[in-house]
């Protein structure tokens, strides 16, 4: 890693996404509890659509069109509602990732600051196109608006460790670092 | 929303204005004529505020959104300056910068109302300085509408017309920012969403984004089309319709729905693209006369055979059956028709003679009919598809409140605390009755839904009942005794205006929750619960359809939801009522004018002295004193020879009478049948005499809807080859048989029905335009009719409306080892009954163009069945081979089939017991064995 390149979140690892099961029951016995916690801190169901948004994509590790059907049925809503509600943040999945979900801000003050390159880096040390997942199933490279770390662009984020001032050249260590 | 009484004063660019408070400027401005452009409002629909090309200067530092903004005490408004048309301007701009080239609604309706916007602010062309194009895809997937995302300003007019005026609930947003757009449930391509092709969304669609696909004749803006205001052809809703007709190619280009109190401007697929059956190829254009080879009479295409078709589809083949026929002019087929049945009448007695009138038949039509068969064919014997669907729903209404139709409108159930559904699939078989319905559930209306199937309108109850089929007694009874039991009844009610309270007390006594509980399969505490429910409502409204009606309890069935109403005074107020849902758009009419083997029109009652004179006076002939025999029984005679001649009118019994082998060999055994239809029917195929009759398109007529209201539907198209209109060959065969008939036009002959039936007694063609009125309408000129009926007591002999307390009965034919599922038929959203209609508009048979069953997932996966294969259903009287469908919505056990398709026909399963009284025979339930085909 090189100088001035710092975690933002300092944890050991990113949390590693393969770990997930895509098919996990969504709300069964730790998760039933917690989302009759969620629903009970709203006056009504629409009310707690992202807190269990969160948690599903924290089960399954996406929102697969199961997961909204779901969530759907659970809250009263529409898919169509629960779709539109999860499609505006990206911080939910809509499609299955790699290993490593890697973000990259492409908002206006990091893209000032040379985003595309990184982003471009990106694609090509992992062989990929933007939203593909690469073929050892480790690397998912996303563009993202702001991830509310303007002063430090370049901002990237993995799976759920941020990293600030990330250029182009950055790109090998950071993968490097990874495994 | 409107909401207190209070009310505001404010000005609008100098004029003074006083609104109810939470009126919007909008609203305001349009009380004094102002208009105020709009993009993303539209008068039907909650106002969200999302286009600001409505903005007014209301004194604040920045504009406001008239369409969202409320009025105000004081409040100043100006609705024009230099400022706000500037801002309205660049706004237009702006969303014209990257809008496609050719705007898809301004080429089909020139309606567009961004480039109307652009015109009226004189924009031309885009700013040059702006990017272009959007890059966003079109999608071609749905059968009727065309979507354009690039045109999308992302308005929700879509998504609010699809959530809260239809609540289909399939539209929504995806995305953030440049990239978002509409989408269709999780971003499925439109034709393969949960979307029921309503059209709403491309009805209330601005733009060029959402728009209704031709259907058979282009819609192209420069092609002159005529519209014309008439009336849906399809259900029993009479949703009021504009006809966009294209003159040239004498054909309904596009359909608009179109305001009245009945469906407010609402459509289903039906309506809105079905509307093509008109055109179809094989329309019978000249009269046809069965040759002397094809006698003894007997089917003719392998369908109507039994036998395996030699050619796919859904449609009778030609090939097969125009052999047997030569065509003839209308001089000698009307000739032999007349001479033969009247050589049977003369021969035999009028007794063996029958006719059968038709529900899509308007009141002229149907009164006429009646008329010809009573004063002509001397009988009674005049009975229509009715009897199939509703009679025992009528027997009930008659015997204990006097009277058959509705007590209140559908659309009331806005002001009802709680409403009951049962045995109505709504949301397919009324779709726009339906969406009054959810979205009064979704504005504070508790919703109970009860049904042995779970159906489209049970997902917006907050209280579904998945009962037993045919357990409905049972449940009934049970609620009674609950409410009863803990005091939920309105005694005043009770003692004012009904009768037999403790002989119905004395027998619910038995029906305990819990008993209830063992044969509906519903728990005695959600049982209870809906009694507490029902009981404590101040105003509760009952709807029902055939799943209560068609059963050989189907009386007692309506008798129990009739003594539920009385119980809890729930009739003739707003909010109360029974809504039996009719089917067809002239159910209410054909029954009004008389198609009843034991009533003359308007209930008159055939066996009573006064009402027989009356109309003795009125047709100048001796009419029979005797009841006439219903449709069931009709054909039972043909069978045994007691009924020789017939005479069908735009009915189609071979594929909606129960028991399809018994009505084939009846059928067959007629010494005389003439069919006069549209399209060479199965059961034309047993005619002697086939006369080409008018469409829906191609004539005038009322029709009265579920609701009561009468209607016009007006001319629209021209009718093909030598087709002529019903009334006038009903004319002539009357005249041929020594009866002399001839009116000058359709009104003449309402004029004539409305003198003898005094609860149409007032309604003429000009008063009922242009949409309807009710029936009873004592004063035309001023009211839309009356809408609430029975609020002061019953027309019975008593004044009383009386408690007919029955006993639960299982159905007649139970599962058993052999025959171990239950088998239930109905309808589909795309079709109508036998598909004579539906099978030939492109679009609908697009959308389901073959025949299906149904069956619960878990059931298929014990059997061993993939979903899509071939299977057959044996009943014990007769096979047939269709598709199976996994479908959650039915019940372990149970087969749900639709009951359009003649080349899979549900009625060779159905079982012909009747119901005694309604004389309506069980479709709904009968024992079925399921195989691997
Ligand atoms: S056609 Fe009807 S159901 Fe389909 S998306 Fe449009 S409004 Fe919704
Ligand atoms: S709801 Fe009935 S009347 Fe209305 S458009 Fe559909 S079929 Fe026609
Ligand atoms: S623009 Fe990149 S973090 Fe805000
Ligand atoms: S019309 Fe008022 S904001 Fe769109």
């Amino acid at each position: 890693m090189s100088d001035g390149l710092h975690p933002a979140v300092v944890s050991a690892q990113p949390s590693q996404r393969d770990e997930k099961n895509p098919d996990a029951p969504l709300f069964e016995g730790e998760y039933q509890d917690r989302l009759e916690k969620i629903l009970s801190r709203y006056p009504f169901k629409r009310a707690a659509l992202l807190p269990v948004l969160n948690m599903a994509q924290q089960v399954r590790g996406w929102i697969s069109p199961d997961t909204i059907k779901r969530v759907a049925e659970i809250l009263e809503l529409s898919p169509a509602y629960v779709r539109s509600v999860a499609s505006f943040y990206t911080m939910f999945q809509l499609r299955p990732a790699g290993k490593y979900l890697i973000q990259v801000c492409t908002g206006i003050g990091c893209d000032l600051c040379g985003a595309e390159d990184v982003v471009e880096g990106l694609l090509k040390a992992t062989g990929t196109r933007i939203g593909e997942t690469s073929a050892d199933g480790k690397y998912t490279v996303v563009e993202v608006e702001c991830l509310a770390g303007c002063g430090f662009p370049t901002m990237v984020q993995i799976n759920d460790r941020m990293y600030e001032n990330v250029k182009a050249e950055d790109v090998e260590g950071l993968l490097k670092e990874l495994d | 929303m409107i909401t207190g009484t209070r009310t505001i004063s404010l000005e609008i660019d100098g004029r003074p204005v006083t609104v109810p408070e939470g009126t919007t400027l909008y609203d305001a401005a349009r009380q004094l004529d102002v208009e105020i452009p709009v993009l993303c409002h539209d008068p039907r629909m909650r106002p969200v505020g999302v286009c600001r090309m409505c903005v007014v200067d209301v004194g604040e530092r920045v504009l406001a959104a008239a369409c969202v903004r409320k009025a105000a005490d004081g409040m100043s408004v100006i609705t024009r300056s230099d400022k706000i048309e500037r801002c309205r301007k660049t706004l237009t701009e702006l969303l014209l910068s990257d809008y496609p080239e050719g705007s898809a609604r301004e080429q089909k309706s020139a309606d567009d109302l961004l480039l109307q916007l652009a015109r009226d602010y004189g924009i031309e062309g885009r700013a040059p300085s702006l990017p272009r194009g959007n890059g966003r895809p079109q999608d071609d997937s749905s059968p009727v509408i065309a979507v354009d995302h690039s045109a999308c300003i992302l308005c929700d007019r879509c998504i609010r017309g699809c959530d809260e005026i239809q609540h289909n609930d399939v539209i929504g947003r995806t995305g953030k920012g440049y990239g978002s757009r509409i989408s269709f449930d999780l971003d499925n391509p439109m034709g393969e969403s949960t979307c029921v092709a309503c059209g709403e969304c491309a009805a209330v669609c601005p733009t060029g984004a959402l728009t209704v696909k031709p259907i058979t004749v282009p819609i192209e803006a420069d092609r002159p089309l005529e519209t014309v205001d008439s009336v849906c052809p399809y259900c029993g809703v009479g949703c009021a319709i504009t006809y966009h007709v294209d003159r040239e190619k004498n054909a309904v280009a596009r359909a608009e729905g179109r305001d009245s109190p009945a469906s407010e401007s609402r459509l289903c697929v039906k309506g809105r693209f079905g509307f093509d059956y008109a055109k179809h190829p094989q329309r019978l254009t000249t009269p046809l006369i069965r040759r002397d080879d094809y006698y003894p009479k007997g089917p003719l295409s392998s369908d109507v055979k039994g036998e395996r078709r030699k050619k796919p589809g859904g449609l009778v083949d030609y090939d097969e059956v125009m052999p047997a026929f030569r065509e003839a002019t209308w001089e000698e087929a009307l000739d032999l028709a007349a001479s033969r049945l009247k050589a049977i009448r003369d021969e035999f007695g009028p007794s063996t003679l029958a006719g059968f009138g038709s529900a899509k038949c308007s009141n002229e039509e149907a009164y006429l009919f009646q008329k010809l068969v009573r004063a002509v064919f001397g009988t009674n014997n005049i009975d229509h598809c009715t009897r199939l669907c509703h009679a025992s729903s009528v027997a009930a209404l008659l015997e204990t409140i006097g009277s058959g139709a509705v007590t209140n409108v559908f659309s009331d159930v806005r002001n009802a605390d709680v409403a009951i559904v049962t045995g109505s699939n709504t949301t397919e078989n009324h779709p726009v009755a339906a969406t009054f319905i959810k979205d009064a559930a979704s504005k504070g209306t508790t919703l109970i839904v009860i049904d042995s199937r779970e159906t489209g309108i049970a997902r917006h109850a907050h209280h579904f009942l998945q009962i037993e089929p045919g357990s409905d007694v049972a449940l009934y009874n049970a609620m009674m005794h609950v409410m009863i039991e803990e005091d939920l009844i309105k005694h005043d009610y009770i003692a004012r205006y009904t009768e037999g309270f403790e002989e119905l007390k004395g027998l619910v006594a038995r029906y305990t929750p819990e008993v209830a509980a063992k044969i509906c399969g519903v728990s005695a505490d959600k049982i209870a619960e809906v009694a507490r429910i029902f009981g404590k409502a101040n105003a509760a409204i009952i709807y029902w359809g055939m799943g209560i009606s068609q059963h050989t309890h189907g009386t007692d069935n309506a008798r129990c939801l009739i003594s539920l109403a009385l119980l809890s005074g729930n009739i003739g107020r707003p909010g109360t009522g029974l809504h039996p849902l009719r089917g067809q758009n002239n159910v209410q009419g054909a029954s009004d004018a008389g198609l009843i083997p034991m009533v003359y029109p308007d209930y008159q009652n055939v066996a009573s002295e006064e009402a027989r004179q009356k109309f003795e006076e009125a047709w100048g002939v001796p009419l029979d004193p005797n009841p006439g025999l219903t449709v069931v029984e009709i054909i039972g005679g043909a069978l045994d020879g007691s009924i020789k001649g017939m005479y069908m009118m735009g009915e189609n019994p071979f594929l909606s009478d129960p028991n399809v082998n018994k009505v084939r060999k009846a059928l067959a055994s007629l010494e005389f049948l003439c069919v006069q239809d549209i399209f060479l029917t199965e059961t034309a195929e047993f005619a002697d005499v086939i006369l080409p009759a008018t469409s829906f398109f191609e004539k005038t007529g009322t029709y009265t809807n579920s609701d009561r209201r009468v209607q016009v539907g007006q001319v629209t198209l021209e009718a093909p080859g030598e087709a002529r209109l019903d009334w006038e060959i009903v004319c002539e065969i009357a005249t041929r048989m020594g009866y002399p008939m001839s009116y000058d036009s359709a009104s003449a002959i309402f004029e004539e029905f409305t003198s003898l039936a005094p609860s149409y007694s007032g309604l003429d063609y000009d008063n009922l335009k242009p949409t309807g009125k009710l029936w009873p309408c004592p004063d035309p000129e001023t009211s839309d009719g009356v809408q609430l009926l029975f609020g002061d007591g019953f027309p019975t002999s008593s004044g009383r409306g009386k408690f007919v307390p029955v006993d639960y009965q299982p159905a007649a034919e139970l599962p058993d080892d052999e025959y171990p599922f239950v088998l239930n038929t109905g309808r589909m959203l795309e079709h109508w009954h036998t598909g004579t209609m539906t099978r030939r508009a492109k679009a609908l048979h697009a959308i389901e163009p073959e025949a299906v069953c149904q069956m619960n997932p878990q059931d298929l996966q014990a059997m061993g069945l993939e979903p899509g294969t071939l299977v057959t259903l044996t009943t014990r009287r007769g096979t047939i081979t269709l598709k199976v469908r996994s479908a959650p919505s039915v019940a372990r056990g149970n087969v749900f089939m639709p009951f359009h398709f003649r080349e899979a026909s549900a009625n060779i399963l159905t079982n012909d017991v009747l119901d005694p009284h309604g004389k309506i025979p069980e479709y709904k339930f009968c024992a079925v064995k399921v195989e691997k085909a």
